[in-house]
């Protein structure tokens, strides 16, 4: 499946380009010890220097001149790295691939944001049971919270693709089913693995969230005679959700993490059309590149919307 | 059941040399993470501008991309950049599939692991480094003798998520082929059909791992904060 990256064009790089930068560097380095031999000759040739002022401003003078070499040799090798990789690297493929990408694109955002969604709705009650609910209930909350967070993504989707998918497989009435071609797509597996995954990490925050309430308020909802769902709902959840608010905001950019991981089922999220221009162009590590700069993008786009949205909650005091 | 079990017998070998093989991988991957993790966090504390530069890069590249992707990238672009760089020199290699994998998973655990213990190593008062300056000790014994043991109460609960976050991680390495305890599983559930039963013995593995470690990092916890009031 993987090419090997051209040999010949990487030597020719690195036999050819390296000339430049060899010279850059001991250019810079021979105009640095001249400036510090000038200073030396000008500090030894000091009776000329009655008061000392040229010896003083010598210094200064060295460490600009050093600053300078320093920060052209800088650009020149940010130069130099730029142009070696447009040299080796091969971008014709963006354009005949752009739709597929930004397809990928809405993929990845899809699972991140509907799974957040539901996972949360489902970590709030595998919080709650945990705190307060009946001992079977706790007990198989807790469960499900160990076994999410104590096995990998990775297999916990593979479980439900191919467990679940060849389960519904070996029974004809499902095939038959409407449901079937809803059954037999990676997507919505993808999207359940993802689920689940929000709602057992998530579960096991809220629940030491939900836990971390002070009792007096919500002994005071009760007392107030407010119904045990009315607790939770006014009181309760909003307390919690405030004190893991950043956690939570944690869990979104792990999340996006999390979410290539779908690409194995054969989704086309972002990962998986960088997977698949790898596969049709033989290109190693473009695709790659690129989708690893989409990823980064995401991630400072969501980490700003997070931070601005708690900026807007009052922090707990 | 009956053959559910046989066949159990048959594969569990496999099941168990991935199970082996992903601690062993976890355990390299984690172990190349704290040495990175140590020095770029003492790099990120006390090191000059060019390689703070340096290490604001790894840390936020590293920190902000799937790891999925960082895998396949490092794994492609070190092991052909290795192939490259010896094929000048006429040595042709082929990468052994663990150390590929450990070095991997350490490089991305290093990035995580800088931050943890720049943490732990700010949350130490300044007042005891500045004791032990004050005492002549020379920067490594006071590295040793006062910053370490101080900060590990600090670290050791971040340490213990990463430690956790790697063995689950390391089953993505079973995605460049690295034949660890998911592939393996993959694998035998593919080869005999029997999906529920290997992915379930298999999830019973990982589980085992996450809470014998758990358990292990609880009791290191509690010794190391020995005289210490309980969070």
């Amino acid at each position: 499946m993987e090419q090997q990256a051209d040999p010949a064009l990487m030597m020719s790089f690195l036999d050819t380009s390296a000339w430049g930068f060899g010279i850059a560097l001991w250019v810079a380095v021979g105009l640095y010890l001249a400036a510090w031999l000038f200073r030396h000759a000008v500090i030894l040739g000091s009776r000329f220097d009655d008061d000392g002022a040229i010896a003083r401003a010598m210094p200064d003078i060295l460490t600009l001149v050093g600053y300078a070499i320093g920060s052209l040799f800088v650009l020149y090798s940010i130069f130099w790295l730029a142009g070696a990789f447009i040299d080796i690297t091969v971008w014709t493929w963006f354009g005949k691939y752009f739709g597929q990408i930004l397809n990928g694109i809405s993929i990845t955002l899809q699972m991140l944001a509907f799974s957040l969604v539901v996972g949360f709705l489902l970590a709030v009650p595998v919080g709650l049971v945990q705190v307060t609910g009946p001992w079977p209930l706790a007990w198989l909350a807790k469960g499900f919270c160990t076994v999410i967070r104590g096995t990998p993504l990775l297999l916990q989707l593979y479980m439900l693709y191919y467990g679940l998918g060849s389960l519904f497989q070996s029974y004809p009435e499902i095939r038959q089913s409407f449901l079937w071609p809803i059954l037999r797509e990676g997507y919505y597996y993808g999207f359940l693995a993802l689920t689940l995954s929000v709602a057992g990490y998530e579960g096991e925050i809220m629940r030491g969230a939900l836990l971390a309430v002070p009792k007096g308020e919500i002994e005071a909802a009760r007392a107030f005679g407010m119904s045990p769902f009315t607790v939770v709902r006014r009181v309760w959840l909003p307390r919690a959700i405030r004190t893991v608010l950043p956690t939570l905001g944690g869990e979104v950019i792990s999340q996006l993490k999390s979410t290539p991981v779908v690409s194995t089922v054969t989704v086309f999220d972002l990962f998986g059309v960088a997977t698949k221009i790898r596969q049709e162009t033989y290109r190693v590590y473009e695709p790659l590149l690129l989708a690893a700069l989409i990823y980064f993008i995401l991630t400072l786009i969501i980490t700003r919307i997070i931070a601005r949205i708690e900026a807007q909650v009052p922090q707990k005091r | 059941m009956g053959q559910a079990y046989d066949l159990l017998m048959l594969w569990g070998g496999n099941l168990l040399v991935g199970a082996v093989n992903t601690i062993l991988i976890s355990l390299c991957a984690y172990s190349l993470g704290f040495v990175l993790g140590l020095s770029g966090a003492v790099g990120k504390l006390s090191g000059g501008p060019i390689v703070r530069g340096i290490l604001l890069v790894y840390t936020t590249l590293v920190r902000s991309l799937p790891e999925l992707l960082l895998i396949v990238i490092l794994f492609y672009l070190g092991t052909q950049t290795l192939n490259a760089v010896l094929g000048q020199y006429g040595i042709t290699v082929t990468i052994n599939g663990f150390v590929a994998a450990s070095v991997v998973l350490g490089i991305v655990s290093g990035a995580y692991q800088t931050e943890v213990l720049r943490g732990a190593i700010q949350a130490i008062p300044v007042g005891q480094i500045e004791a032990a300056k004050a005492y002549g000790m020379s920067p490594w014994l006071s590295f040793r003798r006062i910053v370490l043991p101080a900060m590990l109460p600090h670290a050791i609960p971040g340490m213990s998520n990463l430690w956790l976050n790697i063995t689950k991680d390391s089953a993505l390495v079973g995605v460049v082929g690295y034949a660890e305890l998911t592939l393996q599983t993959r694998q035998a559930a593919g080869g005999t059909k029997w999906y529920f039963t290997f992915y379930l013995a298999s999830m019973a593995l990982y589980l085992m791992i996450s809470l014998v470690s758990m358990w292990l990092f609880r009791r290191l916890e509690d010794r190391v904060r020995v005289g210490q009031a309980k969070a």
